[in-house]
């Protein structure tokens, strides 16, 4: 099967930006959504067709899916060994992550163009949203480490033109910066490790790092100690999820998610909610037959990372009254959670269940949590706020919102029949096999997530009722059918064979549901529910007091830990003042001065050598001879004498 | 001798067919039919260049007296391309009235000038060589002195001419000592017949060194060419500073690397110190010039000096960065001449301060000045930038780096004064910029092409591993 087809999943997003991007202002904003959202859903369509001939008809031999490289150029051969290549790789999480992003995508193209309507910028924003299609399509077909890294930060590009897509608004701009600089500062750690990992291995190439003979890799690893007892392997794949950990917002690279919320909700759902955020993921999980058989320890790192950011997020998320913002620390909890779950893998059959439990929550998550950001964006279309506290009441107004949100909201919260239940089940079930303390952080932060996101829901659709200026509404078609559409993904995807289809070696295995731990987490998740019922669905003071007498522990984490406060104390008061301050210094007074001391003596020289150039000929035949009479007694001097 | 084996002189044949069909053109039509003469002999030349490319032979041709390999065949065309620009870039300014009765002689003279440098590059003996130096020399005096009745045009002549005189009675000298001490004038007997560092044969090498120095002009043997860039027709002003200046590179490098192999550890000191020289002294004097065609012809030298960095190596890969510098060279200066021309033929400006302001009447023709200006710099992503990086790569290969750390502080101060005409455009207030004026097609053409050239071709690196498969070391 000749899959060279999928070029154009890629490429279409590409030559969309184009158009729309060098015609923007021609274009009519209904032309420029038509030909957005049309060239996405071609891709989507194909997307699909890939996924249908890759899992069911060509994908499988002897029993586990293949790579397969569909596409492939060599782009700069550096040495006989290294060579960057631009290919399209084909294996199950990449055509997984093919039909998640361009389903996103479609969605947040056709919601746009209601969301958006009216908008000067409307036509850029469309742009905007192809180019970073095509960034995120690129990132994840990519056949070696450093295509990955080149589409990784294009992604970061588009995603920092997004949330700065208001640039007239001073909170948009820094918001946008922040997430450029905080990403851009991971990613020099992931660079680092492409470097490391590929110097010692000698290529970029996925293929070839990722080949295992049964348990073990085909590549033979550099061994050995070097730095604080972790070989380099392990700090090279340490290094590389640095980068994930900042795309990602993993903790303590997770301030600028809350802050990107600045951009337009389409935005945050598509990028900050079901694709680029979880990147980071999708690094590991690539990479995963090298951090399971190579480099355990990084594996432990992620595995604690993932663990403390789910929890760490969760507890921020109980008090935050920005809909967006609650959303953006959900996110970054329930990313935590698909990081665990790779953390808590083994590699081959059942062992891997953790694989294949993260790349399952994956795939809901996208589906719920893009719901729910595209149900808060026609809340807030509505009622023209983010904050919960102007919210309330509104079941009544919005009944598609209502219903579909609602589904989101149970299918995060992991009630039975969703398709969180059954991923989030999976999660639960590696963790506990490999690690208690974490299984029971994970239990805590399932309770949680079922309290917040309630507290959230009932808010917003019960509680007082509001005496809105202008009587919400619901949102035009073009925004509820993809709510409608997702709702549906939502319910359903939770019944998708994942155990069959991807997996960490390729080949399927049995899972069940396991009973044990899902019956006490669903009751965990049903008491928080209660929990909020109890607080929120009506009107009560019960959380004041509450909030109240726990007064500086609720500070504290309604400010978010203060880790914002600590990053701006280290940038500022020390980086800044001492270092930077004595840097500027040099460069005014050391490097200047040595270029006008240089320019200065370039003038001075010029000017004395003018006469040189007299015009008149018989001077130029005198210093013509002399030369060449110089230059012949230097020269015989030297070399015959 | 069959025919097959006089078709290994190809270039030069198509080129002399083209220059005898133009004289029966020019004996064959009345002065009101003279209009036809310039698509002609463009259209001829079109064709003569296409032919060029096609695969050929290597062989030698009487003896040894001409030889063609691929990297000759490949510097012909390289000067054929560049030729071909200067054609489309010079149709204004020739088919304005004063000139309307000169044209074919422009066009013979310009093409004989050509041929003299084909026969140049492809000699094998010294008799043929300077034959070929002297037909492309003299026929560019009588260009240069084209607007006879200007008074700086025919100074630039009858400089040129007494300038050109004297080097090529120096080189002559050299050659004939040469002979005398070893008895030959073919190449390949002479490198044979050196045996070890004989005083007459090093000064008679410093002697054709000169001469070559003076066609390329590099310091101190430079001094003819701001008087002559400056008064000659800017036509020939690009003629001279990059075809003629890049064919008498080519043959320069050719014959050190095979007759002068001995003398290599004498001609890199010279030419160290030579190319030392004309990048600081071209540079000086660059910054403080205001007419343009001055300012090029003083930033032509400096350029010339970074050729230098390409042959001193002596290697294969120095051969091949120069021919591609000097490929990328072509297109850079001839993008800047073609922007200079087309003012000064719809203007007659021609000072770095009558740009002013120039951006807000004609962006499209400063942006094209601006990325041929960042090109000569060297600034990436322009060609520019991989020709020089690949020039310093083979200085530094062989351990010449006191030269590149030179060389590299002297692109600094070319930065200077390759940004000052962008100022002028861009940052410059002026009370009278010059009009928006319309070009014409056939202009635009010529630039167009040397535009997408100078772009381009700094990524093609196919361009540069071909050449450099064609290339040969000492």
């Amino acid at each position: 099967m000749d899959f060279t087809y999928t070029l154009a999943i890629i490429g279409l997003p590409f030559i969309t930006f184009l158009i729309l991007g060098l015609l923007h202002n021609k274009l009519s904003h209904k032309l420029a959504g038509i030909i957005g959202s049309s060239s996405l859903g071609i891709s989507f369509i194909l997307s699909c067709i890939t996924a249908y001939f890759y899992f069911f008809k060509y994908g499988k031999i002897d029993g586990a899916y293949q790579k397969i490289e569909a596409f492939n150029i060599t782009w700069l051969q550096l040495t006989d060994q290294l060579h960057i290549d631009m290919g399209i790789l084909l294996d199950p999480i990449s055509v997984m992550m093919l039909m998640v992003v361009t389903t996103v995508s479609l969605m947040v193209h056709i919601y746009s163009t209601g969301y958006m309507h009216g908008e000067t910028g409307f036509n850029r924003f469309f742009a905007f949203l192809s180019l970073f299609s095509f960034s995120m399509l690129g990132l994840v077909v990519a056949t070696n480490l450093f295509q990955m890294y080149i589409f990784w930060e294009l992604v970061g590009v588009s995603s920092f033109l997004l949330i700065g897509y208001y640039y007239e608004k001073p909170s948009a701009v820094a918001a946008s910066k922040k997430a450029f600089i905080t990403t851009r500062f991971a990613d020099l750690g992931f660079l680092i490790g492409i470097l490391l990992l590929s110097f010692y291995t000698g290529t970029f190439d996925f293929f070839e790092l990722t080949k295992t003979n049964g348990h073990e890799l085909a590549m033979t690893m550099p061994a050995g100690t070097s730095f604080l007892g972790l070989s380099i392997v392990s700090w090279a794949l340490i290094l590389i999820f640095m980068g994930g950990a900042g795309k990602s917002a993993m903790f303590p690279l997770h301030i600028w998610l809350p802050d990107a919320m600045e951009g337009p909700t389409p935005v945050s759902a598509l990028i900050h909610a079901a694709t680029m955020v979880v990147a980071g993921v999708y690094l590991v999980a690539r990479l995963f037959p090298v951090y399971v058989l190579e480099a355990p320890d990084a594996l432990t790192v992620v595995m604690w990372v993932g663990a403390f950011s789910a929890l760490f997020a969760a507890i921020i998320a109980c008090t935050q009254f920005d809909i967006k913002r609650v959303l953006a620390f959900s996110t970054m909890s329930q990313i935590g959670y698909m990081m665990l779950a790779l953390g808590v893998s083994h590699y081959g059959d059942h062992e891997g269940l953790g694989f294949m439990a993260s790349m399952f929550h994956l795939t809901t998550h996208a589906m719920f949590k893009a719901l729910l950001f595209l149900g808060a964006g026609s809340i807030i279309h509505a009622v023209h706020s983010n904050s919960m506290l102007d919210m309330g009441g509104l079941k009544k107004y919005m009944p598609i919102t209502f219903i579909t949100f609602g589904i989101a909201w149970l299918a995060i919260c992991g009630f039975p029949g969703l398709s969180g239940f059954f991923s989030k089940d999976e999660i639960l079930a590696a963790a506990y096999h490999h690690n208690k303390v974490v299984f029971y952080i994970a239990v805590l932060v399932a309770g949680l997530t079922a309290f917040y996101m309630s507290r959230l829901f009932f808010s917003i659709f019960f509680g007082k009722t509001q005496h809105y200026h202008h009587t919400p509404h619901e949102s035009p078609a073009s925004m509820t059918i993809p709510l409608i559409i997702l709702a549906i993904f939502a319910t359903f995807a939770g019944y998708i064979p994942f155990h069959d289809l991807i997996t960490s070696d390729g080949r399927p295995f049995e899972a069940h549901i396991d009973w044990a731990i899902a019956i006490p987490v669903t009751l965990l998740a049903f008491g928080g529910m209660a929990l909020a019922f109890a607080f929120y669905f009506k009107p009560s003071t019960m959380p004041d007091k509450i909030a109240a007498s726990l007064k500086g522990v609720y500070t504290t984490i309604y400010r978010k830990f203060y880790i914002d406060e600590v990053y701006l104390f280290v940038t500022q008061k020390i980086l800044f003042n001492i270092v930077s301050q004595s840097i500027a210094w040099f460069d005014r007074h050391i490097i200047d001065a040595t270029m006008d001391g240089f320019a200065t003596v370039t003038n001075y020289a010029s000017e004395s050598i003018k006469e040189l150039q007299s015009g008149q000929i018989q001077k130029y035949g005198f210093v013509f001879i002399s030369g060449v009479f110089v230059f012949a007694f230097i020269l015989i001097y030297v070399f015959v004498y | 001798m069959s025919f097959e084996s006089l078709l290994l002189m190809r270039h030069e044949l198509v080129l002399l067919l083209a220059i005898v069909l133009l004289l029966i053109a020019e004996i064959g039509t009345n002065d009101s039919q003279k209009s036809i003469i310039s698509p002609l002999a463009i259209i001829l030349f079109a064709l003569h260049t296409i032919v060029g490319f096609l695969p050929l032979q290597e062989g030698s041709l009487f003896g040894g007296m001409f030889n063609t390999t691929n990297i000759v065949a490949t510097m012909k065309n390289i000067l054929n391309l560049g030729v071909l620009i200067i054609l489309l870039q010079s149709w204004k300014w020739l088919n304005a009235t004063e000139n309307r009765v000169k044209v074919s002689e422009f066009y013979i003279v310009l093409f004989s000038t050509l041929l003299g440098m084909f026969y140049m590059i492809s000699a094998g003996d010294f008799l043929m060589f300077y034959i070929g130096l002297e037909i492309a020399t003299i026929p560019l005096a009588a260009l240069a002195a084209f607007n006879r009745h200007e008074n700086k045009s025919a100074e630039a002549g009858i400089k040129l001419l007494l300038s050109s005189a004297l080097s090529s009675g120096i080189l002559l000298y050299g050659i004939s000592m040469i002979y005398g001490t070893t008895g030959s004038i073919y190449f390949a007997e002479i490198s044979q017949s050196f045996k070890g560092f004989e005083p007459i044969q090093v000064m008679a090498m410093i002697f054709f060194f000169s001469g070559m120095a003076f066609k390329i002009s590099l310091v101190p043997f430079h001094l003819w060419t701001a008087d002559v860039y400056e008064g000659a027709p800017v036509s020939i002003t690009s003629y001279l500073s990059v075809i003629s200046k890049g064919a008498a590179a080519f043959v320069f490098m050719i014959i050190l690397f095979t007759v002068f192999k001995l003398f290599t550890p004498v001609w890199q000191d010279m030419m160290t110190a030579i190319a030392i020289l004309t990048m600081t002294i071209g540079n000086l004097f660059a910054l403080r010039q205001n007419n343009l065609k001055r300012y090029l012809a003083f930033s032509s030298i400096a350029q010339a000096g970074f050729i230098l960095l390409g042959i001193i190596s002596g290697t294969a890969t120095g051969m091949a960065t120069v021919v591609y510098f000097i490929l990328i060279y072509i297109f850079s200066n001839l993008s800047a001449f073609g922007v200079v021309s087309i003012i000064s033929a719809y203007t007659g400006k021609d000072s770095i301060s009558d740009l002013n302001g120039m951006y807000k009447t004609n962006p499209k023709l400063s942006l094209a000045l601006t990325l041929a200006l960042f090109s000569l710099a060297g600034i990436p992503p322009v060609a520019g930038f991989f020709g020089k990086f690949f020039l310093f790569t083979a200085a530094a290969e062989k351990d010449f780096y006191i030269l590149v750390l030179i060389a590299l502080l002297n692109t600094i101060v070319s930065l200077y004064y390759y940004l000052m005409p962008v100022k002028a455009m861009f940052i410059n207030k002026s009370e009278s910029p010059i009009a928006y004026f319309k070009t014409d097609k056939i202009s635009q053409l010529g630039l167009a092409i040397s535009i997408i050239g100078m772009v381009v071709i700094g990524f093609a690196s196919p361009v540069y591993e071909k050449i450099l498969s064609f290339c040969f070391g000492i």
